[in-house]
């Protein structure tokens, strides 16, 4: 009898108990962006008060002129999208036209190109970043968006990345064209791009929010703390020892977050996508 | 080849000019048009890669045997400065935290993101696609402001977190300047920031199971946990290889939480490689040497990688 029953009331209680647990896991995963959030309109005295508070008591945007008075934090501001903008705009650039030659236009040398790009994908840029310093510092270019944009304005993930993607489109629509004698230039433009959009979008993506995000590169290629990144200026506040103005780096890092937010408000199915494929590396 | 004037394509109006002969206007012409054209597509990328990827990989194998610093002319100094790698006691330091660091991480990390992403394939979860986005965004958040965030919730006087577990009678007291728990710690915090990611990837792996196995085994009475354990586990072998692969890949270049964290400390306790490489190569100008040790970065890096191909060609076998 009992047998009976046990069943059925598993069976209806199993998916509460998962709801319960996933509910339980997302509120922590959310905790540290939620103090993010409040402790930015917390004011100093309730940031550092004991018993702490979760939800500031009294709301206040003094954490947000102090930034701006802390650290040249509109220039970082800039600096960001400047340096993850053009990195994203570049590579994508060159790295779909080398893509479209590897896909569509077999040449002597290709194949062996191709294995390069595919080898260099395990090569981590940690391992590489003295020398690449060095000649950036050889060209002048430290402190200076060249310097910080140039050595990521192609990438063989991306390159590797478009190209199987290309390969996926269906060969008739540019040989059709080809036939009708349109340049490569054109075939590309015209016909490869626009059936490329949904790659594009998916590896732009993962393009910014790795170099927004990205802290060793612009702490090595900028020594000014005008020519950092929002992620690397913030670092400046912070450091093992001393008192961390808790409510102004709140601040910060929601200003940083902010972009990426939005971004993902809008494009959520390509971030999930740029997981998924970053999966081929 | 059609040559009426309604060829598809062209506009009203505009005489149709049939194509030209393959080749187009001589042969050799068309030959050097192509040509040129390879050329004009591959030289941005492939002159970006050979400055800033493949001649900064032999540079910095020269670069390993010399004792450069930024100033003086580099002499070369044979193996002088892998020997210190594998001898200087805070270098063999670094790479044993190196492994703790992956031996805390890649674990949990795998663990936590499986498990998620069984809950969130989960066909009777309530709200899936509401849990799926908000245990996504920690993939957005950089390991900075997420280091900021918990370097707030974890402070040894005003932090909720502490202040929660005391109210639970836990005492962790300041995690960062504690030699046994600053490492766990930054780990931890790597895992909040990356397990969405392995997570979406795990969950591709479960979505790519076919669901006719599932009903097969029902039909033949198979509970949840028999379905789990026969069709589950056995199929989604590879991908927990590839992410276990992916995720010790990743751990070998933790640096971010820790510069911002401890730098290192307490007392070099969350000293990793990278570290070394940023403290030997920018603070201390030590070139060769820096460069020695991302030499054996990158080793390790390639042979991981190596193991990563290889179960990849499994998992490419295993989809045929």
């Amino acid at each position: 009898m009992s047998a009976v029953t046990a069943a059925p009331l598993r069976r209806r209680l199993a998916p509460a108990a998962l709801f319960a647990v996933v509910l339980v896991a997302t509120l922590v995963t959310l905790l540290p962006i939620a103090i993010v959030v409040f402790t930015a309109f917390k004011p100093v005295a309730e940031v550092n008060a004991f018993p702490p508070t979760l939800v500031p008591d009294a709301w206040t945007l003094d954490n947000f002129g102090r930034i701006f008075r802390d650290l040249p934090f509109a220039r970082l501001i800039v600096n960001s999208f400047v340096f993850a903008g053009g990195v994203t705009l570049l590579s994508l650039t060159f790295d779909a036209l080398a893509a479209y030659v590897l896909a569509r236009m077999d040449f002597r040398g290709s194949r062996i190109l191709l294995f390069a790009l595919i080898g260099s994908l395990m090569i981590p840029f940690q391992a590489t970043l003295i020398p690449v310093y060095q000649l950036v510092a050889d060209l002048g270019w430290i402190n200076s968006y060249a310097g910080l944009i140039a050595p990521r304005a192609a990438d063989a993930f991306g390159i590797f990345f478009l190209r199987q993607f290309f390969l996926s489109l269906p060969r008739d629509l540019d040989s059709a064209a080809r036939v009708d004698g349109a340049s490569e230039l054109r075939i590309f433009r015209s016909i490869v791009l626009p059936n490329a959009i949904p790659a594009l979008v998916t590896l732009g993506v993962y393009n910014f929010v790795n170099n927004w995000n990205d802290l060793l590169w612009p702490l090595v290629m900028t020594t000014d703390p005008a020519m950092g990144t929002i992620t690397s200026g913030l670092t400046a506040l912070t450091g093992p020892g001393g008192i961390i103005p808790f409510g102004v780096m709140m601040a910060g890092s929601l200003i940083a977050l902010l972009p990426l937010a939005i971004l993902f408000l809008f494009l959520q199915r390509r971030f999930v996508a740029s997981v998924a494929t970053s999966g081929l590396k | 080849m059609a040559t009426t004037a309604t060829h598809p394509g062209s506009r009203p109006g505009q005489r149709y000019v049939p194509p030209a002969p393959l080749g187009g206007r001589g042969p050799l012409s068309a030959r050097m048009r192509r040509r040129l054209t390879i050329l004009v597509f591959l030289i941005p990328a492939v002159t970006i890669l050979g400055a800033f990827v493949f001649w900064p990989m032999i540079s910095a194998l020269l670069l390993s045997f010399t004792n450069a610093n930024g100033f003086r002319v580099p002499e070369f100094i044979g193996l002088e400065n892998y020997l210190a790698v594998f001898t200087d006691e805070q270098v063999l330091r670094s790479m044993g935290n190196t492994v703790l660091y992956a031996a805390l991480f890649t674990p949990t990390v795998v663990v936590v993101a499986l498990l998620l992403a069984l809950a969130l394939n989960h066909p009777r979860l309530p709200l899936r696609g509401m849990f799926r986005t908000f245990l996504f965004i920690p993939f957005i958040v950089s390991l900075a402001v997420a280091a900021f965030a918990w370097q707030y919730l974890l402070d040894p006087q005003i932090g909720l977190v502490n202040y929660w577990l005391r109210g639970l009678g836990v005492q962790i007291g300041n995690v960062f300047q504690d030699p046994a728990l600053a490492m766990p710690a930054v780990a931890l915090i790597a895992v909040w920031k990356t397990f969405p990611f392995y997570m979406i990837v795990f969950l591709a792996g479960l979505q790519d199971i076919p669901p006719s196995l599932y009903e097969a085994a029902r039909m033949d009475g198979a509970g949840a946990w028999g379905r789990f354990r026969h069709i589950t586990v056995p199929l989604l072998g590879n991908t927990t290889g590839f992410v276990v692969v992916i995720a010790t890949i990743a751990a070998l270049q933790a640096f971010d939480q820790i510069y911002v964290l401890t730098g290192g400390g307490p007392y070099r306790s969350t000293q990793t490689v990278v570290m070394q490489i940023y403290q030997s190569g920018f603070k201390d100008l030590d070139l060769g040497f820096a460069a020695a040790l991302s030499y054996v970065l990158l080793v390790a890096t390639l042979i991981l990688g190596l193991v990563q191909f290889w179960i990849s060609s499994r998992r490419a076998e295993a989809a045929v």
